[in-house]
């Protein structure tokens, strides 16, 4: 069984839908990057997953083991917390909060967990810096720490990427891929670099005026991808002359 | 000195620095969050409501005046959360809108139907703070412990969410935190906090007890704790500083723990500026 499926999904404000029909299942092990438009609902798609807000139509089913506040969520940055005064431990064991449930304090295996995912992460030397005097690509590691607290089998991440340098980027998505082929993290992305999608991605799921869902081999030669391959490579040929 | 520790055995006195220190430590743990979140204008709006609600208070004659002002500003705590976080009306606007209506309301009130002889008094005293401060029953100091106990009693239990939320929101709600709850929880003790502040600093000048020392501890420390703790220590210093002082050179108690709060704050900024260097 999936862990994640969507049937028939219908997504927009108010009212009026954005985008719809949306079906498609996420297996244990994937890599599925969510490619489109700016406004085309990705990042509306990614709310409703979570359960931050509801479908117009159709469902979404957690399955294969997995609860919904099990997945560990990457967002993207908001302006409170560039200046946030808080150290890189406090940050990543706060991805252990639905473990503690109401309890006041977090256990030992808790803080286990986090020193852990600080360890695996390179940040262990940064444990007691403060986040806003970390570099963006240091930051972005903070919170992929503070997810995989959260999570064991499914990683979420919105434009993970946004606003680093070539070189931190092409680490990070080395670090995901990672975390994807060894430790067998589910990986679900964001983003509107399909170049970098169509490196990493085990499967597809493009958004927009048309909806293509399926494997990146599938997507390479489906409508929506043939046509970014043009789009590419006459962009490429323009640069050249 | 000697007058000081005279005026130091007067219970009237004693019940005034308990309830300052009191206050002063629940409205700066609150002041962490509020400055982080960006609602600090949320507080002061809300004591701008409970300046409008003692004015209707007054008027009414009630013997109780807190049975009218504690509600209604709990209630106006509720809305005005509701209406920052709805992107259609302006939140910040509409929180000016508020907090101005209330007080052009409230000094109109006292206006109209003036309690005493002395109505640019009673304004001054409410918005200034008063000498009601050292007119303290002995039920107002047991009123004000109780609800301060719970306030730090209840961001103490709920720290690690309360940071949890304040920092990132959606991943807190995403981990299945209610955080409509704790932002709920953190706006009903900022009102109350500031319904008891009141008699202590008056209206105006409430909201330099929430924000001055959490920002000042913001200039120095890096971790949230090491914020909160400090935030609590520099301002529970501070308003016994002032109040000290206040009572040693017969100045306005409320200007004169505000004046501490600004000199806190001048030392700990080149106190920052010197670390970062």
């Amino acid at each position: 069984m999936a862990q994640l499926t969507c049937r028939g999904l219908s997504l927009g404000y108010e009212g009026r839908e954005i985008v719809g029909g949306l079906t498609f299942a996420v297996n244990a092990g994937d890599f599925l990057c969510i490619v489109g438009e700016n406004g085309s609902g990705k990042s509306t798609l990614m709310k409703t997953i979570l359960g931050l807000r509801a479908p117009l139509g159709g469902e979404i089913r957690a399955g294969d083991g997995l609860k919904r506040n099990e997945i560990g969520y990457l967002p993207q940055q908001t302006a409170v917390q560039r200046d946030f005064p808080a150290s890189v431990r406090e940050i990543v064991l706060s991805g252990c909060q639905s473990r503690a449930g109401l309890r006041p304090f977090y256990n030992r295996a808790e803080k286990k967990l986090a020193a852990d995912n600080m360890e695996k992460l390179g940040l262990a030397p940064l444990a007691k810096r403060c986040y806003r005097e970390l570099s963006g690509g240091q930051q972005q590691r903070v919170l992929l720490a503070r997810a995989l607290c959260a999570t064991r089998k499914l990683l979420l991440l919105d434009e993970p990427v946004t606003g680093l340098d070539p070189k931190v980027t092409a680490d990070f998505y080395r670090l995901i891929a990672d975390l994807n082929a060894r430790d067998g993290i589910t990986v679900i992305m964001i983003s509107h670099d399909v170049s970098a999608a169509l490196r990493y991605a085990s499967h597809i799921l493009h958004i927009g005026e048309r909806v293509f869902f399926g494997t990146r081999d599938g997507y390479l030669r489906s409508g929506p991808g043939r046509e970014y391959l043009r789009l590419r490579g006459s962009a490429k040929g323009g640069g050249a002359t | 000195m000697s007058k000081l520790s005279l005026y130091l055995q007067y219970p009237f006195v004693q019940y005034a620095l308990i309830v300052g220190t009191l206050i002063a430590l629940c409205s700066s743990l609150l002041g962490v969050t509020l400055v982080l979140k960006r609602f600090s204008f949320i507080g002061d709006g809300l004591s701008h409501v409970a300046f409008g609600a003692m004015a209707v208070a007054g008027v009414l004659r009630l013997s109780d005046d807190m049975a009218l002002v504690l509600p209604v500003t709990v209630l106006c705590a509720v809305l005005l959360l509701r209406v920052g976080q709805n992107a259609k009306i302006q939140g910040d606007a509409s929180v000016a809108m508020i907090s101005v209506g209330a007080l052009a309301f409230g000094y109109l009130l006292m206006n109209l139907f003036p309690t005493s002889s002395n109505v640019s008094g009673d304004v001054c005293s409410t918005l200034f703070g008063s000498t009601s401060i050292l007119t303290l029953s002995l039920r107002d100091v047991w009123l004000c412990s109780v609800l301060s106990a719970v306030s730090v009693g209840a961001f103490a239990f709920f720290y690690n969410k309360i940071f949890a939320v304040t920092f990132d929101e959606s991943f807190a709600r995403a981990a299945g935190t209610n955080a409509g709850l704790y932002n709920l929880l953190v706006a009903v003790m900022i009102a109350v906090i500031i319904v008891l502040a009141m008699n202590l600093v008056g209206s105006l000048l409430i909201s330099a007890l929430v924000i001055f020392p959490a920002l000042s501890a913001m200039r120095v420390f890096r971790s949230f704790r090491a914020v909160t703790v400090c935030s609590a220590v520099l301002s529970v210093c501070c308003a016994l500083a002032g109040m000290l002082a206040a009572i040693a050179a017969s100045t306005p108690v409320g200007a004169t723990i505000v004046a501490a709060d600004m000199a806190a704050f001048a030392a700990f900024s080149a106190a920052g500026a010197l670390r970062r260097r």
